[in-house]
């Protein structure tokens, strides 16, 4: 690849670039560090110090992080379930059948994109409560399931699709749904990946909503445990709350690490729409 | 479903059967749609319009919440923060991703490294980020207090101070969002054609030049994306204060979706987090419609 502007590949920028890389791991190296330093030499800074896993013994009896982690998957794949379907069947009418109404419905739906969900905690939790959803999967999942988001993205998608090959199918006798499945589907798979991504890593991280629609361990994902867990109330110290914090990103931080390229591209890709 | 005889062609027909089949695939979503958005949206509005004390019928109380929303001073202080907020951390993080794309485009060693080391906090929750930044904020044996005790400076309590608490937020944020707006920016330098770089190499020979008149104006709208999610996330991202601040000392930090979060939630003034509900919403309409107007003038080409 050629050098397309070269104020920022000269040596001395360069040199800020790593100097800012550093900067921005710091913190993350830091956590690490603590938590490895068991008691009271969690903020010492000597080498020689002891290390050990004690804070991760002790993180673990305060709070149920394999429970927090459960829910959270649980939560996110039964989310990314629903939002697949909901948003396939949608995107497909939107892209390949002719209705009276279609312009207006289209123009509904990226409204959503204006409104964000956030805003409307106090209304959705009264929602939520009325279904008797509050504390279940299904409830934190389900205010955002018909994502405005991915209906477009699928919409734009299968409008690429020639429609020879749907044509060509139905001669072959498929039905409208077969032929969703069978030609529109699978055509579509980076696109699916791309919003897989995208959705898992940000309803992994959601706090707000789940916080709100959460009251017991028996639902409550990392995220709101990992809050609870840095309440000055119940006295853990550095140590054990940087064990904690590693505890709940571990598994996040790893599969990023794994599957980075696709990550990135990922965003890219929903980024660029 | 129906299997049109294979003898006609089969594309224009059926629209009865064809508008039947598309509303039932859209009952899902246009269900959830109504259910969580624009029904809470009009029940907002209802709301906000309305006072109900426990045991009473709702009465119409007009503008009356929203006049109580204008003389708030928890309110306003929290319009102020947020705009402080949103005034110092999108254009900060917004220009460090540019920068960091700048950085990291082209090929040397360590790239990928380098890459890895701005995105990554991109993938925590801010939870998390939060919980880590604790440790460098604590008054007396935070990290960011030792340092300076080292340099024989006494630092201030950053997360009780009303004059710091604020600041420490916004760095946290800057943090936590740079480097996923380097992303966008990445995939943008990817796409800008490579004649069109090389023309620019002969017309204009410094490097600062050629980023200023050529490469920026082409990432205008890449910038213009950006910048409406940084603006978006302003709003959002409330989840550090939860664990870093509570909004405090004395709402010094609060922000106007944590405050509508406690008015709904801490105090339950339905009616009030309504009136709240509605302030932020215009405030995105607001956003929306800017970039609209923003994205027609820039997409000359």
């Amino acid at each position: 690849m050629t050098t397309l502007t070269s104020p920022f590949s000269a040596g001395p920028s360069r040199a800020l670039a790593w100097l800012l890389g550093a900067l921005w791991v710091l913190p993350l190296l830091l956590l690490g560090w603590v938590a490895f330093r068991p008691g009271a030499g969690a903020l010492q800074f000597d080498l020689a110090g002891p290390w050990g896993l004690d804070n991760f013994r002790a993180a673990w009896q305060v709070a149920p992080f394999g429970h927090y982690l459960l829910n959270t998957v649980a939560i996110v794949t039964l989310l990314l379930a629903l939002q697949l379907t909901v948003c396939t069947l949608a995107a497909y009418a939107l892209a390949r059948l002719r209705f009276a109404g279609r312009g207006l419905v289209f123009a509904l739906v990226l409204l959503q994109l204006m409104v964000m969900p956030e805003v409307l905690i106090a209304e959705n939790y009264a929602s939520i409560a009325r279904l008797g959803l509050v504390d279940r999967w299904l409830g934190v999942a389900l205010p955002y399931v018909a994502s405005a988001f991915g209906i477009f993205l699928l919409r734009q998608t299968f409008m690429t699709v020639p429609q020879e090959l749907e044509d060509a199918a139905r001669i072959e006798g498929l039905g409208r749904l077969a032929i969703l499945w069978r030609v529109y589907v699978p055509l579509a798979r980076p696109t699916y990946l791309a919003y897989a991504l995208v959705s898992v890593a940000y309803h992994w991280n959601n706090f707000l909503w789940p916080l709100v629609a959460t009251n017991t361990e028996a639902s409550r994902p990392l995220t709101v445990g990992m809050a609870l867990f840095a309440a000055p109330e119940t006295g853990v110290d550095w140590g054990v709350l940087s064990a904690g914090t590693l505890l709940s990103v571990g598994p996040l931080l790893a599969g990023f690490l794994v599957f980075q390229r696709q990550f990135m591209q990922s965003f890219m890709h929903a980024g660029l729409k | 479903m129906t299997v049109t005889p294979t003898r006609t062609p089969p594309s224009p027909r059926r629209p009865a059967g064809q508008a039947a089949l598309a509303w039932a695939l859209l009952a899902p979503a246009l269900l959830l749609l109504a259910g969580f958005t624009y029904g809470p949206t009009l029940a907002s509005l209802w709301q906000a319009l309305h006072t109900e004390a426990p045991g009473l019928p709702a009465a119409f109380t007009g503008a009356d919440q929203l006049r109580a929303l204008a003389e708030d001073p928890v309110f306003r202080q929290a319009l102020r923060n947020n705009a402080l907020y949103a005034a110092v951390t999108v254009p900060l993080s917004v220009g460090l991703a540019l920068a960091m794309a700048l950085w990291v485009q082209d090929r040397f060693a360590g790239r990928g490294l380098l890459r890895l080391a701005f995105f990554t906090p991109t993938v925590l929750p801010m939870v998390a980020a939060a919980n880590l930044w604790l440790i460098f904020y604590a008054p007396d044996i935070g990290l960011l207090n030792r340092a300076l005790a080292w340099a024989g400076l006494h630092g201030p309590n950053w997360l009780g101070d009303a004059g710091t608490a604020l600041w420490a937020l916004m760095a946290v944020t800057v943090w936590k969002e740079a480097g996923f707006f380097m992303v966008f920016y990445l995939a943008a330098l990817q796409s800008l054609s490579p004649e069109l770089m090389d023309a620019a190499r002969l017309e204009a020979p410094s490097a600062w030049t050629r980023l200023r008149r050529v490469t920026l104006p082409l990432l205008a709208p890449t910038t213009l994306f950006v910048g409406v999610n940084a603006l978006i996330n302003a709003v959002k991202l409330v989840d550090h204060l939860f664990v870093l601040t509570r909004g405090g000392p004395n709402n010094a930090s609060t922000l106007l979706l944590y405050y509508l979060y406690e008015i709904a939630f801490k105090f339950q003034d339905l009616n009030y987090a309504a009136a709240l509900t509605l302030v932020l919403l215009a405030l995105l309409g607001a956003v929306s419609a800017a970039q609209f107007w923003l994205a027609r003038r820039i997409h000359y080409r």
